[in-house]
């Protein structure tokens, strides 16, 4: 690993100073940060520690609860509000990494962490991603972690968290501070699709940082449900996953709200099921129908067509757990 | 326990050493000295003076208290805590697998929460308490963790045994330690290549039980 130079920020205000130096980056957790480093994907000149910062808090708001980006993972998915309001995001906390890293990981780092693509990972190997221009070397290799949706000619990279597709069902919001002060930002816009610039995965400028997240108030809490499909029980990246939340009325779905990872760059929120499945009844055939629109657009690569059966099949296995119809 | 900060033979793994950066700082160094005060400087530079002050650059002081043992020590920022422990305190018991924050051979407690340390730095755990596996036996009397590893077979060859036991204390501590699926899943990020999971659920599941405290 290449020698940097490390400081702590005494405020919010010196760390936006220090990141507008080029060859800075913030560290807080540093589970994906300095495994980068020692991969030799990035070489920062300087690191800022953010971790002292008093941005960990979760409180409840008028509208919903705010969340600190330095909430560990590990706090937040047994926090006693998150467990009654938000139980989604506390199920698809858990579906994440370890104990050990939720114990390091933080809210805007978990944001903020990169493909695990091998092709990113190997620097033997031409990636868009890491080396712009270079090609993508998952495009005709071994892509069967890859994207089923979203995906363009220079990356088919996935995004690797749970936590973000949970934020993304539940119309989260971002809070970003930066030289213009602070603004907000739908979640499900704060990451972005490859398009001709996979090397960028999300809208947040380089001088700018993430203060925390909002989630707004919501009747899902009793009929939410994370499903991740992966090759062993815990511990591995989704193959396929399925966040939902179910706003219902006896057997009937007042509204839906669908997220997958593990198929696209970002996020992928399923729109048209949502659309189709508010107002209806909450049956088995209901759901097979919304999984079938869900998938309209999907395309797969050599090595993960599977994702194609899998993927509708975990979404109506997901909303039958969350309606509780199993 | 010896206090390495000062190692007697220098460190020569490639990963440890930027011959570049270390050349231009000494370069610096010198020219920025014979700026200010030539004649002592080129003495200083002549006896070598000049590789030490590279070394104060690139280093720099952490207050951390291990085993219950403060340390004052000076580091590289990019020394894992892990290297740390390892290399500079001698306290091999934490072990290196992949290094990649995969397996969960190098866990240890940093004020009571079980991280891995190979991928944490070494400066941030300034002001922190770490516990290693050293730090869990009170003199000769193991931990009742440890017992139970030797009791229940929980190992074959030994080397994610450390991370395991530490892994287990948390486990128990965090009450995440209720059944025995509930252990495989907080278990999860502790990896067996000998495949002794079994034998470790048994005896997480045993110290729970016995309700001594962990």
């Amino acid at each position: 690993m290449k020698q940097f130079q490390y400081t702590k920020a005494a405020s919010q205000q010196a760390v936006l100073e220090a990141i507008a130096k080029p060859g800075t980056k913030i560290i807080a957790g540093g589970t994906n940060l300095v495994d980068h480093m020692k991969h030799g994907l990035i070489a920062p000149d300087k690191l800022v520690d953010i971790t002292h910062l008093p941005l960990k808090a979760i409180t409840p708001t008028k509208s919903g609860m705010h969340i600190g980006t330095l909430a560990l993972n590990s706090v937040l998915s047994e926090n006693a509000l998150v467990l009654q309001k938000q139980p989604l995001l506390s199920m698809a906390l858990k579906a994440g990494a370890s104990p050990q890293l939720r114990n390091m990981a933080t809210v805007g780092g978990n944001m903020m962490q990169r493909t695990r693509c091998t092709y990113f990972y190997d620097t033997t190997m031409p990636c868009n991603k890491r080396e712009p221009g270079t090609g993508c070397g998952a495009m005709e290799g071994y892509n069967r972690m890859h994207a089923i949706f979203g995906a363009s000619p220079q990356c088919i990279a996935v995004h690797p968290s749970d936590m973000c597709v949970a934020l993304a069902a539940l119309d989260a919001q971002v809070i970003i501070t930066g030289k213009k002060g602070e603004k907000r930002m739908p979640f499900i816009d704060f990451h972005r699709l490859p398009d001709d610039h996979p090397e960028l995965d999300n809208h947040l400028a380089k001088d700018e940082m993430i203060l925390g997240v909002e989630i707004p108030e919501n009747n899902f809490a009793k009929n939410s449900y994370y499903l991740k499909v992966r090759d062993r029980a815990s511990y591995a990246f989704a193959l396929v996953s399925v966040a939902v939340g179910l706003d219902m009325s006896g057997g009937n779905i007042r509204s839906a709200r669908l997220a997958m990872g593990g198929v696209a760059h970002k996020p992928w929120r399923l729109y048209d099921a949502e659309k189709f499945l508010a107002g209806k009844p909450a049956t088995e055939d209901n759901f097979k129908q919304a999984a079938q629109l869900a998938m309209q657009g999907a395309k797969a690569y050599q090595y993960n067509a599977f994702k194609l059966k899998l993927a509708p099949a975990a979404i109506t296995e997901a909303l039958k757990h969350a309606s509780g119809i199993v | 326990m010896e206090n390495k900060n000062n190692p007697p033979e220098p460190d020569t793994r490639p990963d440890v050493k930027d011959p570049s950066r270390r050349d231009f700082l000494k370069k610096s160094a010198l020219i920025t000295a014979v700026a200010l005060t030539p004649a002592p400087a080129v003495v200083a530079a002549e006896k070598h003076m000049d590789e030490r002050l590279a070394e104060a650059f690139e280093k720099m002081p952490l207050s951390v208290e291990i085993n219950g043992k403060a340390h004052n020590l000076m580091v590289e920022p990019r020394s894992t805590l892990l290297d740390l422990l390892r290399e500079q305190l001698d306290l091999t018991g934490t072990k290196k697998g992949c290094d990649l924050g995969q397996c969960g051979a190098c866990t240890v407690h940093v004020d009571g929460h079980r991280v891995l340390s190979c991928l944490t730095l070494g400066v941030m755990a300034n002001g922190k308490k770490v516990t290693t596996i050293e730090g869990l036996a009170k003199g000769e009397q193991l931990h009742p963790m440890q017992e139970a590893f030797l009791k229940h077979d929980g190992f074959q060859c030994g080397y994610c045994t450390p991370g395991q036991i530490m892994s287990a204390v948390a486990c128990i501590r965090e009450g995440h330690a209720n059944s025995e699926m509930e252990i495989r899943e907080y278990m999860s990020g502790n990896i067996c290549r000998c495949g002794a999971y079994p034998n470790i659920v048994n005896a997480i599941q045993e110290v729970k039980e016995g309700g001594l405290p962990v």
